[in-house]
């Protein structure tokens, strides 16, 4: 046991502390959108500043060299996602998506044309996918879509409905899951397809999350044409496909990072605040709150940190990577909900006021917090696999 | 950064699974819970044998050299198999402490015969208070004759009632910080003025009330420093803390697979009730806890162990570990349904020890409370 960084690693971690407090865009601080807060002014300095960590190989670290990564090491990659995370840094979801799950697909599943039209761009920060799997009736039973692709000459044709695609609108890309062979098993008719967004025939219609911001869409697909070539992997694949990509390397230490810096703002804003003329930090009750949230977090962090040192030692997390995101999205709705707790009224307050407080972070994170432990799949549906594949409970 | 055991460890962790299954059946555990003794010194003896209680001394005072985490990955397995008797109080409160605190006269004098079996120690801290800290130690130790007379009361003290030594920590001085003026010594648990009367608790874990009335005490007795004990108990604490942390992250194990085994074979409404979400999604949160809890115990643990500052570390498992095993054993129950709530069943049994778990050197508002001092605020 040893629960160090190693010192190659401690090096690397200030190296990109150092270049990130650099290469942060100023604007993007003043706008300091927070998860699914996105405009397209942020999204515009986001997509630059992905561009510039692509250049030096960290928008996509794990990749291959010859695909524009840099085979860092699982730690390194840990550090990496921990300081982007902490710092604040211009990295969206769909950027993490893409290179997390759109790309290494291509590389697992795709043809040689494929895995150079797109792997090396998106290790760029060239090129950005949104995801096409739910649909308004396919949701934590994703089998059970119905979005179809017609084979059509050289080509297929889409028909159908997506939901909850996350910047549709300003993605180069959707990575969708339709399906190709309605009279087979549920399971053994689907395939999933790369499609521009520019394609004639598809719809992007907004849906204005809880935060009053546009980050999700509906995507109607009508007589949508590609090339066949844009399939990827085997036709009717598809499930397997996806669910191979759902087993990739997903680290929750952003979030336990990202958390950290709520709790440290909210440490700074105890002692600092003045409640019944004392200051807030010597309540006992607010301690203890306070104590518990930097307890959780820690063990969240282990938690995913425990994922890298399974990765590393060629061990393939499962059951182990649900347990750890179920825990970092409760910690979070936990995290939001003491803040907004101790906050008081002032936690109300949003950032237009000039009374505001932590640029209405917590206000927010409250919000926010809601989608995770939803998304990509969700709580009840990790329990499940924590049951069934962690401890070998029957299906039935 | 590595999670696993080295391969020592791992042997150890095997070797300690497979002999306290033989030798220490929970049946073993019911039948000394009701004797008189509370625990078994022909399995005591064999333990000593296995060389379990020196095992984290170095090899000069009989031990087997192991580290602090090497002692936590053992206490793992005796959580796990609830193990009665005095080798917590021995070990990790005795032995430890006078490793760490001692003379070495001392030493040479009483770690062999702990790693040999044949001294059972105890520690005398906690008073009518019920706290740990340097405040609420009121026994008096005042000079009297080139030695010491201590006069007090001590609560909760574990296996006083059967040890020889007790490790009785004493105001020997008065001053404005609590924590100037301690002292450790060791007593003689035969000399006269010791009353030592055993308390009926939750876990019949042989807690005892220790009356000291004018006890007296060589100066050979004293423990470090005269007036500057407090830094030797602050460390005994932390070691203790995560000490038994690690035995109730191998409690929560032992409840996890006991009840993921129940629900597996337990059938109603025609199927196993393990395949009920609502029993899966119960049995996901506790391993989930399982697992928290004993990475923030083995990083408390590795800390210590490297001698590295663990303040925050070992606060951060107790806060955390106790409200865990608490979690675990509570689903637990509500899984195991009406059996469980038998004195027949086991479970019972975890349930009981984690409770006591949570109380033992601090519970987690105490430990939350240290946290905040620790991080500044």
């Amino acid at each position: 046991m040893d629960f160090r960084f190693s010192e190659d690693e401690e090096a690397f971690r200030e190296e990109v502390r150092q270049w990130l407090r650099q290469e942060i865009p100023q604007r993007w601080i003043e706008l300091d959108p927070g998860i699914w807060e996105e405009t397209e002014e942020s999204w515009a300095l986001a997509r630059a500043f992905q561009r510039k960590l692509g250049e030096i190989g960290w928008l996509a670290p794990a990749f291959p060299r010859e695909y524009g990564g840099l085979e860092l090491s699982h730690m390194k990659r840990l550090v990496l996602a921990e300081e982007l995370a902490y710092s604040k840094a211009p990295v969206s979801v769909e950027v993490e998506i893409t290179v997390n799950w759109v790309a290494p697909s291509i590389m697992l599943f795709g043809t040689e044309e494929q895995k150079k039209n797109y792997v090396t761009p998106i290790a760029r920060g060239e090129k950005i996918f949104c995801i096409g799997y739910s649909e308004p009736d396919a949701g934590s039973d994703l089998a059970s879509l119905r979005t179809r692709a017609v084979e059509e000459g050289d080509g297929y044709v889409i028909n159908g409905q997506k939901i909850w695609c996350s910047y549709a609108h300003l993605a180069d890309y959707c990575w969708l899951a339709a399906r190709t062979d309605p009279d087979a098993p549920r399971h053994q008719g689907i395939s999933v397809f790369i499609v521009d967004m520019k394609t004639p025939g598809i719809t992007v219609r907004p849906l204005i999350n809880i935060l009053n911001q546009h980050s999700f869409n509906e995507v109607f697909f009508d007589d949508v044409w590609i090339p066949k070539e844009n399939l990827v992997g085997q036709n009717n694949n598809g499930w397997y496909q996806v669910m191979i990509a759902l087993d990739f390397e997903r680290s929750s230490v952003g979030w336990a990072a990202s958390n950290r810096r709520v709790i440290e703002e909210l440490i700074d804003y105890a002692r600092n605040t003045t409640r019944n003329g004392k200051p807030l930090a010597s309540d006992p009750l607010v301690r203890n709150q306070l104590a518990q949230l930097v307890v959780e977090n820690e063990v969240a962090c282990m938690m995913a940190y425990r994922l890298a040192w399974m990765f590393s030692r060629g061990l393939h997390p499962s059951y182990e990577s649900s347990m750890s995101m179920v825990f970092i999205s409760e910690a979070t709705r936990r995290t939001a909900d003491v803040g907004m707790r101790i906050l008081g009224h002032y936690g109300e307050l949003d950032r237009d006021s000039r009374w505001a407080v932590m640029n209405a972070r917590l206000m927010r994170m409250c919000l926010s917090s809601l989608s995770i432990g939803v998304g990509g799949g969700s709580n009840e549906i990790q329990r499940n696999i924590i049951a069934m594949r962690g401890l070998g409970l029957p299906r039935k | 950064m590595d999670f696993g055991l080295s391969e020592e460890q791992e042997m150890l962790r095997t070797s300690a699974r497979e002999f306290l299954q033989k030798e220490c059946p929970r049946q073993l555990v019911r039948q000394l819970e009701e004797s008189e003794e509370g625990h078994s010194p022909d399995l005591w003896h064999k333990m000593a044998g296995q060389g379990w209680m020196g095992l984290a001394f170095p090899e000069q005072y009989g031990g087997g050299g192991g580290t602090f985490l090497d002692l936590t990955v053992l206490l793992e397995e005796m959580g796990y198999s609830m193990l009665p008797g005095p080798f917590f109080s021995t070990v990790v409160l005795g032995g430890l402490t006078i490793l760490a605190a001692g003379s070495e006269e001392q030493k040479k004098a009483l770690l062999p015969e702990v790693a040999g079996g044949n001294a059972v120690l105890a520690l005398a801290l906690t008073e009518p208070a019920g706290r740990y800290d340097a405040e609420s130690v009121v026994t008096r130790a005042v000079r009297d004759d080139g030695g010491y007379v201590i006069n007090g009361t001590k609560l909760f003290a574990r296996d006083a009632g059967i040890a020889d030594i007790i490790i009785c920590v004493a105001r020997t001085g008065d001053s404005k910080n609590p924590e100037e003026g301690i002292t450790l010594f060791l007593v003689d648990a035969g000399s006269p003025g010791i009353r030592c009367t055993p308390l009926g608790t939750l876990a019949r874990d042989r807690q005892c009330e220790v009356v000291f009335d004018n006890v007296r005490v060589p100066e050979t007795g004293v423990v470090g420093t005269v007036d500057r004990g407090w830094p030797s108990v602050a460390d005994l604490l932390q070691r203790a803390t995560v000490a038994k942390c690690a035995e109730m992250v191998g409690g929560a194990q032992a409840v996890l697979d006991m009840t993921v085994a129940y629900a597996r074979e337990r059938v109603q409404f025609g199927r196993p009730i393990g395949s009920f979400q609502a029993i899966q999604h119960y049995c996901a949160d506790m391993v989930t806890d399982v697992s928290g809890s004993r990475f923030v115990t083995n990083k408390a643990a590795w800390k210590l162990s490297e001698g590295l500052p663990a303040a925050a570390d070992v606060a951060v498992a107790k806060a955390w570990t106790g409200d865990a095993y608490g979690r675990v054993t509570l689903l637990s129950h509500q899984i195991f349904g009406a059996i469980g709530f038998t004195m027949d069943h086991d479970i019972h049994m975890y349930y009981r020890r984690a409770r006591a778990g949570q109380a033992a050197f601090g519970d987690a508002d105490h430990h939350r409370s240290i946290l905040a001092q620790a991080l500044g605020f």
